[in-house]
Order: C-alpha cells, then sequence, then structure tokens
C-alpha cells in the first residue's frame, strides 16, 4: 500500500486497536471477578483473591443440572443438524435444478429472523398441537437454527474439493455409497466436525429460542438469566460464566484450526 | 445383505432426480414442518383473539389483535423505539467497524491477519448471555467504568452525560445510553466480518488503476472503494438491525424498564398469556425484516454475505 498514508495509517491503528480492545476488555472483567472476594457488589479495585467460589459452584447441584440439559442438547441437536445438513449439500453442490436458492434461504432463515420471532412460532405451534414441554422440544428448536453451520461449512468445503477424484471412484466401480464413504467423507471430515463444534457452541449458548421452548427446565443459558433477575450467590454466577466462556469458545478455536485451509484457498 | 445395499445405491445412480429428492426430504421434512410450519401457525393465531373474561383462545379468524395492537399509543412507542435504537445501533456499529474492517484487509500482514480474524471470531461466537452479563458489572455504580472516570477525573463528566433528557438515567445501566453501548458491544463482530470479506474481494488492480489514472488516495478512496465495499455494510447491517429488533435480553437486564418490541412479546405471551396479541406483535419484526431485506437485495447485499 502506498506509504503516504501515513497519517491515516496511524489513525487507522488506532481505531483498529481501541476496537479490538472494545471487543475483548469486557471478556478478561468477567475472568477477573470470579476470583474476587466480594460477594455483594461488583466492586473495583477487587478486594480480594479467592478460588473460593469454584468449590461452591462445585457443589451446586442446580447447576450441575443445567450443564447437563445443555450438554444434551446441544449433542443431540449437533447430530441432528450433522445428518439433515450433510445430506442437503450432497444433493445441492453438484446439481442445479428448481428451487436450489429456496433452500439456502430456508436454512439461512431460522437465524435471519430475530429469536423471538422463531421462538414464539415454535411456542405457538406446540401450544397448538398440545406437545408438552420436554428436553426433546428444546431439541426441536435448536437442531432448526443449528443446521445452518454444520450446512455452510460442508457445502463450502465441498464446492472447494476437486469433483474429479468423485468420478474417477465412479469409473473404478465404486458405487455411491462406497464413493460417499471412502472418498467425499474423508474430504469432507474436518468441515463436519468444524460445523458440528459450531452447532454444539450455538445451541449451547443460546438463550431467547430456549425460553419459549424449555418449560420448567434450565439449559445454562437460562439458569444464568435467572440469575441475573434474581441473584441469589453472585460470585458463582460468576464462576458460571467463565466455565459458559471455555465451553464456547474452545469449539470455535478448533472450529477455527479444521477450517483453516479452506480460508487460505480462498484468498 | 450387502447386496441389496449396493443395488440400492446403483439403482439411485441412474436415477439422479429421486436421489437428490430423498437427500433433500430430511431438510425439506424438517424445515418445511417443523419452521415454516411454526412459522404460519404464529401467523394464523395472530388472527384469533382472546376471550376478555375467560382468558380463552377463540379459534374464529378476527383481526382484534391487530386492532388491539395499533389501536394503543404505547405499543406505538414501543415499535418506533426498537426500530430507533436499531436503526442507530446498526449506522454506529457501521463506521466502528468500517476502519477495523479496512484495517484488517488492507494492511495488516499475512502473519497479522488471521490473529485479527480470530479476534474478531471470538468474541462473535463467545457467549451472548456472558457478554451482556460483563456489561453489568462494567457500568454498576460501584464497578470499573466508574473507577475508570474517578481516577481521570472525568466523573463529573458522566453525571451531565446521564442527566441527558431521554437518554440518560440514573445511573448507565439504568439508560438508553448503556443500552446502546451494549448492543453495540455485542453485535459489533458481525458488522465487521461482511466488511471486511467484502474490502478482501476489492481487486487490487482497481486501487493501482485509479492511482495511474491519478485518482488521490481521498479519490480512489471515496470512487472505488467505498463503493464496493457497500454491500458489506449492508450485509452487516441486516445482522446489526434484525438482532437488535429481536432481542429482550438485553432491555430486561439493562436499560430503564421501557419496553421493546421482544419484551412485549414474552409478556403477552407468558405473563398476559395473550397468544393472538403476542404474534400479532411478532408480525412486526417480521415485515419489518422483509422490507429490510428486500432493500438489501436491491443494494447487493446478498453477494457479500
Amino acid at each position: 500500500m502506498p506509504s503516504k498514508w501515513n497519517l491515516g495509517t496511524i489513525g487507522l491503528k488506532v481505531a483498529t486497536t481501541l476496537g479490538f480492545l472494545f471487543i475483548h476488555i469486557p471478556l478478561f472483567i468477567i475472568i477477573m471477578y470470579a476470583f474476587s472476594t466480594d460477594e455483594k457488589t461488583f466492586q473495583f479495585p477487587l478486594p480480594g483473591f479467592t478460588l473460593k467460589w469454584f468449590g461452591v459452584a462445585w457443589e451446586r447441584n442446580d447447576i450441575w443440572e443445567a450443564i447437563i440439559l445443555s450438554s444434551q442438547v446441544a449433542t443431540i441437536s449437533t447430530l441432528m443438524a450433522i445428518i439433515l445438513g450433510t445430506l442437503a449439500c450432497l444433493a445441492v453442490y453438484r446439481s442445479k435444478f428448481f428451487g436450489r436458492e429456496v433452500i439456502s434461504f430456508l436454512v439461512i432463515l431460522p437465524i435471519a429472523l430475530p429469536g423471538i420471532v422463531t421462538g414464539i412460532s415454535l411456542r405457538s405451534a406446540m401450544s397448538l398441537f398440545g406437545i408438552p414441554f420436554s428436553t426433546w422440544t428444546i431439541v426441536i428448536a435448536h437442531a432448526t437454527f443449528c443446521i445452518v453451520t454444520v450446512y455452510n461449512n460442508v457445502l463450502a468445503r465441498l464446492r472447494r474439493s476437486s469433483h474429479s477424484m468423485v468420478e474417477a471412484s465412479m469409473d473404478l466401480g465404486a458405487n455411491p455409497w462406497q464413493t460417499f464413504r471412502f472418498v467425499i467423507l474423508p474430504n469432507i471430515a474436518t468441515a463436519l466436525l468444524a460445523g458440528g463444534m459450531l452447532s454444539f457452541a450455538l445451541s449451547f449458548d443460546e438463550v431467547i429460542v430456549t425460553t419459549f421452548t424449555a418449560g420448567q427446565q434450565s439449559t445454562v443459558p437460562i439458569w444464568m438469566l435467572t440469575e441475573f433477575i434474581r441473584p441469589r450467590q453472585r460470585p458463582v454466577t460468576n464462576v458460571v460464566a467463565v466455565f459458559v466462556i471455555l465451553v464456547t469458545t474452545l469449539p470455535i478455536l478448533v472450529a477455527y484450526y479444521l477450517t483453516k485451509e479452506d480460508e487460505g484457498g480462498k484468498k | 445383505m450387502t447386496s441389496t445395499f449396493d443395488k440400492f445405491f446403483t439403482f439411485l445412480f441412474y436415477r439422479k432426480g429421486l436421489a437428490i429428492f430423498l437427500l433433500l426430504a430430511p431438510l425439506l421434512l424438517w424445515l418445511g414442518v417443523v419452521y415454516l410450519g411454526s412459522l404460519f401457525t404464529l401467523l394464523i393465531q395472530s388472527f384469533f383473539s382472546i376471550d376478555s373474561f375467560s382468558g380463552v383462545i377463540k379459534r374464529e379468524f378476527t383481526l382484534e389483535s391487530y386492532y388491539d395492537l395499533f389501536r394503543q399509543s404505547t405499543n406505538w412507542d414501543i415499535i418506533i423505539r426498537t426500530t430507533t435504537m436499531a436503526f442507530t445501533v446498526t449506522v454506529v456499529s457501521a463506521i466502528i467497524a468500517f476502519p477495523i474492517a479496512y484495517y484488517m484487509a488492507m494492511y495488516a500482514g499475512p502473519k497479522l491477519k488471521p490473529i485479527l480474524y480470530l479476534g474478531v471470531m471470538l468474541p462473535l461466537w463467545s457467549s451472548y448471555l456472558v457478554k451482556v452479563y460483563s456489561w453489568k458489572l462494567i457500568m454498576a455504580k460501584e464497578g470499573i467504568l466508574t473507577w475508570i472516570l474517578n481516577e481521570l477525573g472525568l466523573l463529573h463528566l458522566l453525571d451531565v452525560i446521564l442527566s441527558i433528557p431521554v437518554i440518560g438515567g440514573t445511573s448507565l445501566s439504568f439508560s438508553y445510553i448503556g443500552m446502546f453501548l451494549v448492543f453495540v458491544y455485542i453485535w459489533l463482530p458481525y458488522m465487521i466480518l461482511p466488511i471486511q470479506a467484502s474490502l478482501e474481494r476489492i481487486p487490487k488492480s482497481l486501487l493501482e488503476a485509479s492511482a495511474d489514472l491519478g485518482g488521490g488516495p481521498a479519490q480512489t478512496f471515496r470512487k472505488v472503494i467505498l463503493p464496493l465495499a457497500f454491500p458489506g455494510v449492508v450485509a452487516g447491517s441486516i445482522f446489526t438491525f434484525s438482532l437488535t429488533l429481536g432481542d429482550y435480553i438485553i432491555p430486561t437486564i439493562i436499560g430503564n424498564s421501557s419496553y421493546f418490541i421482544g419484551m412485549a412479546v414474552y409478556t403477552h405471551q407468558g405473563t398476559a398469556g395473550n397468544i393472538p396479541l403476542a404474534a400479532a406483535f411478532s408480525v412486526i419484526p417480521i415485515i419489518i425484516m422483509m422490507v429490510y431485506l428486500m432493500i438489501a437485495k436491491r443494494l447487493g447485499a446478498f453477494d457479500a454475505l
């Protein structure tokens, strides 16, 4: 780039640095507060440092129940999203047919429309048909918006991998199942894993749609929301917040490294 | 067993149409029945009404809920308040995001670029609730922001800002400014990434051509870069706008308890049990988003997604 833009470059650097500080510092602050000895307020500077709240959180049954429910929901929804998304990708990526665009649109819609719309739609349908709230109603809701992450990841990978391998496999007498199992699947494996990871993180963190479809059960985000509105033990909430940061951040890092090749190929 | 299995796939191999249909059927059934079906029942229910004495929902076609919705000026206030917030958040996010995206796309070297990219991705994906909560900590009266301003001797400035009518309040976490800050913070990465992607796609040769033809940096920026990056801005705005429009967590946790569309929907269906009115209310953001998406499509935003 032209070097005469020096002043502009400095301005840009400052703006970028400030922007990054803005989007990162709050997460560090949460982590810091999990170690505070302060019980009642959000006092800063912190009065002291303690690991006590991690132990207290560990002993709390309601937190474990929420974590178990969230993990179950995220796992089942992710598996469903993987099946539905991958099958659709295989149909879409090499063929042109009427309504192809409609499918991409349909997949994006659950996350493009405000969460409140998705939430109340599912709830009103469930109440209309008298479906009782359970883990499964949460799963149904989550799978619906998780499909998009799997679909996008796998479709991007399929479009970038060369089709000649599939043709070669067919020429050599493999049937479609063998071709899928030994050629396509190894090719899309990391994209599947990445999509699955993102989908898990998405489900584990979703709160708006969940409040409408959960009934009496608490997932981790629902548990947190209840604590924000009616705090019982503030420091414990901070500990759970740190846990949630880890659970949602690690899959993203893994997903990023799994799809890095794709990104590199694009540019 | 295996041979039937093989035969089935070979059979499918010669019937491409059937194979595609079978591959797509599960997804179409799911999204068609579960999702579109639900949206449709929502729409239907918005034409039902609730008996004001018994609280029972009457399953007959009526426009009563819509009439109720638009008759009350408080509902108009809610719609206008939410849309104004969504619009302001979108504009400010775009202004903050552009230089960051610009730096990422045009200046960052091959080593810095992936780090910056990850630096935007991580907050985008990391927990929404935790991020909202962290601002509750930051903006609390005894919290970190007060402390910093106090150390800098700027505490009176905060009081001045908070005393501004309408947007001010008793403290940052109970004011529109606080809510606005949190909205911008939460959705900013959704704005940065599409802008960065669209800037990334501008061929460097175009910039050289502009310079060769005598265009100065400012001219090149205004006449070449900005128009080409604009679809990216619009693409990002779809997220910031739609997400603010539907959010009800942030206005619940932060702000002065004045209603936003999401909260109204939640209260009407939950505590009030008036599903028809809640349904009618949630049709509003759908319509606003439909119009918005149509305009965005015209502006070429879908190619930038």
